[in-house]
């Protein structure tokens, strides 16, 4: 029995690296944690994977792209699946158009939305006899 | 497949995607997986999944037709793509933070773009599928290198860099103690990276028996089952000199088993964004001054975290989705070398078409479901 924490030391139970290195393939490959590959977390202005300062040409805007009151404008690439329909797409477009990411009112009217959609969906295939 | 409501998909036939931008690319999928986080939309968690979505953001594929202004590939190539939508040039891509890229999602600031993840991750389709829209195909997709085969690949794509990156983010140093939480792929793939980075005991918690030995099979963990303890934390502190860990990785995220009140509201009410007992167990197993690494997913509402003990305790909380390509040419090397064979933890190869089965016993956990991957039919 240790009298860690109660004073200092050294943890206990603790194998060798030698022990470690013998025992798990690859222990320590990346020990030094200057050299792993997110580190430093932020490399400013060191990856360039595109053109620099330069914003991405637009995608073309088919219907009116809800996004988030956060955004300064519509981002140049965006999912362009499933745009907003029927009731479950006007609260969605409100939500969006009302409430910022920070307002919980956002997040549960977006829940309300999906919920409202799948059963009026499920609804409609019982109608049209379709398996959900 | 498509999301039709909660804990309901289906197989159709979809529209053809388009390319939607001169950099956009379309691949024919050849392997897909299903991901824990899926999980998250397939039980209606996340807020704006739209019927109709087709999950999946973990998949690799023969690139079928480029846009005009796409450089890098060719159709007829094999390539694997990152999770992240990324545009490569914008304030966060051009630091590394490829996983927060600004440039994809309008739908929210706070995440980036993820295929397959509903409108709040941008409204992307995914690879559950024959076909999907890549965006920025010069950036993201890579073509796979000839030694690597397809399954080691996939894995790449999501799962095994977001493991690594969980690892990193809790900044081992030699002999430090790291406890993972959660036992699925990514917990398996972080217990096993933090031997890299130079831990001294790894311990693994669970509640999931199969999981737990395959903790110790695979990572070379020592594992925790938390539903034999009368009190995780205590447990762990007991077995870590009373300290607690240096170092506790998150690997289970909003739809943590381990409280039942956590799990009703967070779960099941969604009153929050997601039950945040894996945070609350990682925040008061640490040791003070020690790091939490968290790379669960939680979802955007707030959630029930015990942050007077993280302030108390003088913790550091590091977190953030993986920016996987950063990830890849070292952990290419990690494979080639043997030190990685993210493969062995598959369990279950799925047609497409078994899709809505497969989803069922991955949600379940039923029959040993560790990572199941999904088949195309034309593949």
């Amino acid at each position: 029995m240790t009298n860690i924490p109660y004073a200092g030391g050294h943890r206990a139970g603790i194998p060798s690296a030698d022990d470690l290195r013998a025992r798990i393939p690859g222990w320590g490959a990346d020990l030094d944690p200057a050299d792993r590959p997110s580190h430093p977390r932020e490399v400013p202005g060191a990856i360039r994977s595109g053109s620099a300062g330069e914003v991405p040409e637009n995608q073309p805007e088919r219907w009116p792209r809800e996004r988030s009151i956060e955004h300064a404008r519509l981002t140049p690439v965006f999912g362009s699946t499933l745009p907003p329909r029927g009731v479950s797409g006007a609260i969605r477009r409100l939500a969006y158009r009302r409430y910022s990411e920070a307002r919980a009112a956002h997040w549960l009217l977006l829940l309300a939305a999906d919920r409202v959609e799948s059963k009026g969906q499920a609804l409609r295939s019982l109608l049209s006899r379709r398996t959900p | 497949m498509v999301y039709r409501g909660p804990y309901r998909i289906r197989v159709e036939e979809k529209e053809r995607p388009r390319i939607e931008h001169p950099n956009d690319a379309i691949v024919r999928v050849t392997l897909a997986a299903i991901c824990g986080s899926d999980l998250h939309l397939y039980h209606g968690m996340m807020p704006d999944t739209r019927v109709g979505t087709t999950f999946g953001h973990e998949f690799i594929g023969v690139v079928d037709e480029v846009g005009p202004s796409v450089q890098n590939l060719s159709p007829g190539d094999r390539v694997m793509v990152p999770f992240n939508v990324f545009c490569g040039t914008c304030y966060f891509c051009e630091r590394g933070l490829y996983s927060n890229c600004h440039n994809v999602n309008p739908n929210a600031t706070a995440v980036g773009g993820i295929y397959g993840y509903s409108h709040t991750s941008g409204g992307y389709d995914g690879g559950q599928a024959e076909l999907v829209r890549v965006p920025f195909a010069d950036v993201g997709p890579t073509k796979i290198p000839d030694w690597m085969g397809s399954e080691d690949a996939l894995m790449c794509t999501d799962a095994l860099p977001t493991g690594y990156f969980g690892a990193q983010l809790g900044e081992i140093s030699e002999g430090d103690v790291v406890v993972v939480l959660g036992a699925g792929p990514v917990g398996l793939y972080a217990a096993k990276s933090a031997w890299l980075m130079g831990a001294g005991r790894v311990i693994v918690v669970d509640h999931l028996d199969d999981r737990l030995e395959l903790a110790a099979r695979f990572a070379h963990a020592e594992t925790c089952n938390f539903a034999q303890v009368d009190d995780v934390v205590v447990h762990l502190k007991r077995t870590t000199d009373h300290l607690g860990a240096d170092v506790v990785i998150d690997a289970v995220g909003a739809e943590a088993d381990g409280s039942l009140l956590q799990h009703v509201t967070g779960t099941k009410l969604k009153l929050q964004g997601g039950s945040p007992i894996a945070l609350n167990w990682a925040i008061d197993s640490v040791r003070k001054g020690g790091t939490v690494s968290v790379m669960g997913a939680y979802g955007p509402m707030f959630s029930a975290v015990k942050f007077g003990d993280a302030m108390n305790k003088g913790l550091t909380i590091r977190a953030n989705q993986c920016p996987v390509k950063r990830q890849w040419p070292r952990l290419f090397e990690h494979i080639r070398a043997g030190y990685l064979k993210p493969s062995e933890i598959i369990t279950h190869r799925i047609p497409l078409d078994d899709i809505t089965e497969g989803y069922h016993l991955f949600s379940r956990k039923l029959d040993g479901c560790v990572k199941p991957i999904v088949v195309p039919t034309a593949a």
